[in-house]
């Protein structure tokens, strides 16, 4: 074996892997919640289809977008992996086990947490991001995702599976955030208390944007 | 006198107190053996009684009725050698933190309280009999790279190696480790990540271990994946349930050092 | 001088200085090429076994080490607190290898040989090299350097530390060697092994019987020499700050095989250990020493004084060691401190609801050091509760871990109210008798470390224990151990199969089964029990004619008993700590027999060995150098049968003194 896959394959390195493309997608979290929130103009989707129709069609967008896709399978791959692994390192349970006495449930559920998300990502990439991309490799025109949500948020099903994604989101990257950095070896003194804050900070103010979105819709604050 | 005063005394070891114990402990004849949980019962336990006296009072029960005493490993009492290793009522070492089972005393109970005793749990760590594990796996460790390669006489002068106070403070308290396996047994994933980097980052903090940083960081890592230990999650129970309270800082500083290596050595 | 032919300590000629350099000039050596066919048995891997083992096999030698743990890196070495001493002199005040060693033997009461110490204090400065070189973080100063302190029965500062835990770092730096060697392939490591015997072929020890504790099963290991590193028998007490598996085994074995033992009797009992809380008590725990270094030791001046110990007034109290020894104060050798403790508790002084403690009392430290860091930080009318809070702090810095320890044990917070301490069995000076080479008078059969009666006398000094171990193994036996190896070299592979193996084989297994097929009433623990009282009572920190002479008879009679009525459970074929435990009780009795005789021949006082009869009016120890200056070595001849041999000690280099420490 290559002294890469070698690393990469060593229980540091899968984590390693795990802390690099979750800090991928953590960057693709902002860029996503950023031009989302354009429907917050409530411009009747001017600003937000501008925006939308650039990160469709920008070639280096689309091309950035095949690392996106890598990345989200990497980051689910590995965790099954590692799900695994870990599995097998504790064949015979304990009878009794008061896990809460030393660590938080969410820390202990990432990968729970990412098979709900996993889940969501599914729906969610069913309502409007294979669509659109079908129906652009297949006429070459996007959709109209504006009107696409307008629509799909009137359900209240939907959008409560929309907020349970974003409150699974949350879990997920409370401890995430933070746990990415100390995979990287990222733990000093002097920055974990500013680590600490912007993950938190972070795992708050992202979900709820995400979430804020069917929510408005739906309650027709956003039209 | 420190000693039982008169020979009746001797009966009366472990009929101090007034607490009465329910225990259910897991006992396991051999490594192939399935095992199960035995009930029993304890009167008259004191609250000065350490965990494991409170288990010497058991035994002797135990053989007065003709059965088995339960096996379980135990050396210094003192909290320094890392035999001890109980998983009592769902925690390694017990309710208190920063002890191990042997400094926890009966104090930390309640009368009429049940109590579940468990061996440690993780496929890198075989059951031998009842309460008692294998760490080999640990010792397998330490020889990977755990060491200052420096025969007998090779040393210079102990003061022409001056060394930050600070760094011999973070050495020392990573050294504490006393090899005990909370780590592993409180991981949900069974991963010995915080006593590998306890011995890594005590070396790496010294000057006397650079010269095999990287070999050592690769060594270790590569020994300990082979044991069948698992992955780090972060999820800090490790650190939380350690008698010597190592720092999580050291897994932090394990990543580095072997992402580094991994990522500048010349070793292909 | 020695009494019997067979007590040659081969004490290399010239001056005390160029002794042990001369010697390991001129020992022969064993080439590279036949050093890889010389197998070394080393049994035990604390201080001494794992440095020696780590280093032979550095050598080149082939070694096969044992240690009945679950990992060499548990003996119990590692329950050292305070440190290691060595004759640096980096405080530049006044220490030299001759003040360490002229320390030494005065410490050890005149009772050890010159020789031997002298060398322990000349590599004790490489221990120390040898120690950072593997990575062992000792404490430092600001400025990078190793920081020391002074430690009882010294006034220079020479002990080495790494805060209360200097023996868990000493022993992992040796461990680590040892690990490495054994991943090079080196050394064969065997855990889980107990020794049960040795075996002599042709008046030469070939090698031992080994049981693996998991499956039970007998092994033999053959080998051209076999070292016992295997620590001290403290153990016979049943109470004592040893580990629950420390025994006297190995050495017993040897002992009943031929190896003399040198001085049974001394024993050591340390003066800072937490008191006993009830009848369940299984072991005692430790403060370490360094504490007397700040802590002030009181009991009140009224006899019966229940009152709580903070609120005995200053007038009421009585600081009997600073009255009694105004030159040491509480830093008194210990076995001054411990007969002193008891002195106080016999007379009715005594403290706690067993009168069986005296204060350790930091109140005065704690104000001190708060006056001076207020005078550090340049703070002139610092309020009362402000000097103590800062003074709380560099205590808790100092001696944190074993004041939580103490709170942990005693459920008593120490920086409140004073701690409890009282002496208890901590080390045992005597052990089996060896020369200068560490070989015993068994050709082959080689002992260091706590397991040897050599360099402490009939006292040892704080943190020199650690010392001995390590220079034992590090930097004595490498060398000496060619003076005999060299003549080994044509000797070939030991074969097993010898019949010697095959007969210890058959005995350590009958008595196996022995011990099983009894099927008493009573179990090995209350066996041990038993023992401890009658040793405690009769042999402990006080002795005198008429007990020991009990003594005798009664472990006589419990030899019996247990050999009648002990009750094993289970079977050989498994993991069974019980049939360890027996075997390792049925040795107790008989050494404590020993210790008995021993103590009974030696009509004098000299260092932890009190006999009443014996004292000042001061009720100081008093010597009797003109009829006890020896080594007393006995020879096992049977059940209960044993020969006293006497290697006479003899100080070209030190005016003997009765010592003092007013």
């Amino acid at each position: 074996m290559s002294w890469f896959s070698q690393t990469l394959t060593s229980s540091i390195g899968k984590k390693l892997l795990m802390a690099l493309t979750g800090l991928f997608l953590i960057s693709f979290l902002v860029v996503h919640a950023t031009i989302n929130a354009m429907i917050f103009y409530n411009d009747g989707g001017e600003t937000f289809s501008h925006w939308g129709h650039f990160m469709g069609t920008n070639p280096i967008i689309r091309t950035l977008e095949i690392g996106l896709v890598a990345g989200f399978i990497l980051h689910i791959a590995d965790g099954l992996i590692l799900w695994k692994n870990n599995r097998e390192a504790r064949p015979v349970r304990y009878a009794v086990n008061n896990a809460s006495a030393n660590s938080t449930w969410y820390s202990r559920s990432m990968g729970l947490l990412g098979t709900l998300l996993l889940i969501f990502l599914v729906i969610h990439t069913a309502h409007f991001w294979i669509p659109n991309r079908s129906n652009q490799f297949a006429t070459g025109e996007e959709l109209n995702l504006y009107q696409m949500m307008l629509d799909i948020f009137q359900n209240p099903v939907i959008v409560l599976i929309y907020v349970l994604g974003c409150i699974s989101l949350f879990w997920h990257l409370l401890h995430g955030f933070k746990s990415a950095f100390q995979s990287l070896g990222l733990n000093h003194v002097k920055y974990n208390g500013a680590i600490s804050f912007v993950g938190t900070a972070f795992s708050i103010i992202v979900p709820i944007l995400f979430a804020l979105m069917p929510i408005s819709i739906y309650l027709g604050w956003v039209n | 006198m420190p000693h039982l005063k008169v020979e009746s005394d001797i009966k009366n070891i472990g009929m101090e107190g007034n607490m009465s114990l329910s225990l259910k402990v897991w006992r396991q004849s051999d490594k192939d053996a399935a095992g199960g949980f035995e009930d029993y019962k304890l009167a008259h336990v004191s609250p000065d009684m350490s965990f494991l006296e409170m288990f010497d009072v058991l035994n002797e029960q135990l053989i007065e009725e003709g059965k088995e005493p339960v096996s379980f490993d135990h050396d210094c009492r003192e909290g320094i050698c890392g035999a001890c290793s109980m998983y009592i009522n769902g925690r390694p070492h017990g309710p208190l933190r920063g002890v191990t089972t042997c400094q926890l005393h009966m104090r930390s109970f309640k009368d009429g309280d049940t109590i579940v005793v468990e061996p440690w749990r993780a496929s890198a760590f075989p059951v031998i009999k009842d309460l008692v594990v294998d760490r080999d796996a640990f010792d397998r460790v330490i020889s990977a790279g755990g060491f200052v390669s420096v025969n007998t006489g090779n040393a210079q002068d102990a003061n022409s190696l001056p060394i930050a106070k600070e760094s011999a403070d973070d050495a020392f308290a990573a050294a504490a480790c006393i090899g005990c396996g909370a780590c592993v047994a409180a991981c949900k994933n069974a991963s010995a990540m915080l006593f590998v980097s306890a011995k890594i980052s005590q070396l790496a903090l010294l000057p006397q271990g650079q010269a095999e940083r990287s070999i050592r960081a690769e060594k270790m890592v590569a020994q300990m994946d082979a044991e069948g230990f698992g992955a780090c999650t972060n999820t800090g129970a490790c650190s939380a349930e350690c008698p010597k309270e190592i720092s999580l800082e050291n897994i932090a500083r394990l990543n580095r050092e072997y992402i580094g290596a991994k990522f500048s050595s010349s070793a292909v | 001088m020695a009494t019997s032919s067979r007590l040659d300590a081969k004490i290399p000629q010239g001056s005390l200085e160029s002794k042990w350099s001369k010697y390991r000039s001129s020992v022969p050596l064993v080439n590279p090429a036949n050093k890889r066919n010389l197998e070394i048995i080393v049994v035990g891997t604390g201080l001494a076994g794992a440095s020696a083992a780590a280093t032979l096999a550095e050598l080149g030698y082939k070694v096969k080490a044992f240690c009945f743990q679950d990992s060499p890196r548990r003996a119990h070495s590692i329950a050292a607190q305070g440190g290691i001493n060595a004759a640096k002199n980096y405080q530049n005040d006044g220490d030299s290898v001759y003040r360490l060693f002229y320390d030494t033997i005065k410490g050890g009461d005149y009772r050890a040989r010159e020789a031997n110490v002298h060398r322990l204090a000349e590599v004790s400065g490489n221990i120390i090299d040898q120690c950072v070189a593997a990575g062992v973080p000792f404490a430092r100063e600001y400025g990078g350097l190793l920081s020391n302190r002074s430690f009882g029965g010294t006034q220079v500062q020479r002990t080495f530390y790494a805060a209360g835990q200097t023996g868990q770092q000493l022993l992992l730096g040796a461990y680590s060697g040892l690990q490495r060697q054994v991943g090079m392939g080196t050394i064969k490591m065997y855990n889980r092994h107990e020794m049960l015997d040795i075996v002599n072929i042709d008046g030469k020890c070939r090698g031992i019987i080994a049981r693996n504790l998991i499956t039970g099963e007998l092994e033999r290991h053959g080998g051209h020499a076999v070292l016992l590193c295997t620590g001290g028998y403290g153990n016979v007490f049943y109470l004592s700050t040893n580990a629950m598996g420390s025994n006297v085994t190995a050495a017993w074995k040897a002992h009943k095989r031929g190896a003399f033992f040198g001085n049974p009797c001394f024993t050591q009992i340390h003066p800072t250990c937490i008191p006993v809380s009830g009848e369940h008590q299984s072991k005692l725990t430790l403060m370490s020493e360094s504490l007397r270094n700040d802590g002030r030791i009181w009991v009140p001046k009224k006899q019966n004084d229940n009152r709580p110990g903070n609120e005995i007034p200053e007038a009421e109290r009585d600081y009997y060691l600073e009255r009694r020894y105004p030159a040491f104060g509480n830093l008194v050798p210990r076995d001054i401190a411990s007969r002193a403790a008891k002195e106080r508790c016999d007379a009715g002084y005594g403290v706690g609801t067993s009168k069986l403690a005296v204060y350790l009392d930091f109140a005065a430290a704690v104000e001190r050091y708060g006056r001076g860091e207020a005078s550090k930080n340049n703070i002139h009318n610092a309020s009362d509760v402000d000097i103590i809070t800062w003074g709380k702090a560099v205590v808790k810095e100092k001696y944190g871990n074993l004041f939580d320890m103490y709170k942990q044990i005693t459920g008593e917070d120490p920086y409140e109210v004073p701690m409890r301490i009282y002496p208890a069995v901590h080390y045992t000076m005597g052990g089996l008798w060896v020369d200068y080479n560490l070989m015993t008078t068994v050709p082959g059969l080689y002992s260091l470390g706590e397991a040897n009666f050599s360099d402490h006398g009939a006292n040892r000094l704080g943190a020199s224990a650690l010392m001995q171990g390590l220079a034992d193994g590090y930097f004595v036996i490498p060398y000496t151990i060619g003076a005999y190896l060299a003549s080994e070299i044509r000797t070939g592979k030991i074969s097993t199969d010898h019949e010697a193996f095959v007969k210890a084989e058959t005995e350590v297994r009958e008595r196996i089964e022995t011990l099983l097929r009894i099927q008493g009433k009573t179990s090995p623990e209350l066996f041990h029990r038993r023992l401890g009282k009658i040793m405690w009572d009769k042999c402990g920190m006080a002795r005198n004619a008429e007990g020991l002479k009990e003594a005798i008879q009664e472990i006589r009679q419990l030899r019996k008993d247990f050999w009648s009525d002990v009750k094993v459970m289970g079977n050989a074929t498994y993991f069974n700590p019980e049939l360890d435990k027996a075997n390792r009780v049925a040795d107790f009795i008989e050494l404590g027999e020993l210790m008995c005789l021993d103590a009974l021949d030696r009509n004098e006082s000299c260092g932890g060995h009190f006999r009443e009869e014996y004292q000042t009016e001061e009720g100081e120890a008093l010597r009797d150098d003109e009829n006890y200056m020896y080594v007393s070595a006995w020879e096992h001849k049977g059940p209960e049968d044993w020969e006293l041999h006497k290697e006479e000690l003899v100080y070209e280099n030190i005016k003997i003194a009765q010592r003092s420490y007013k």
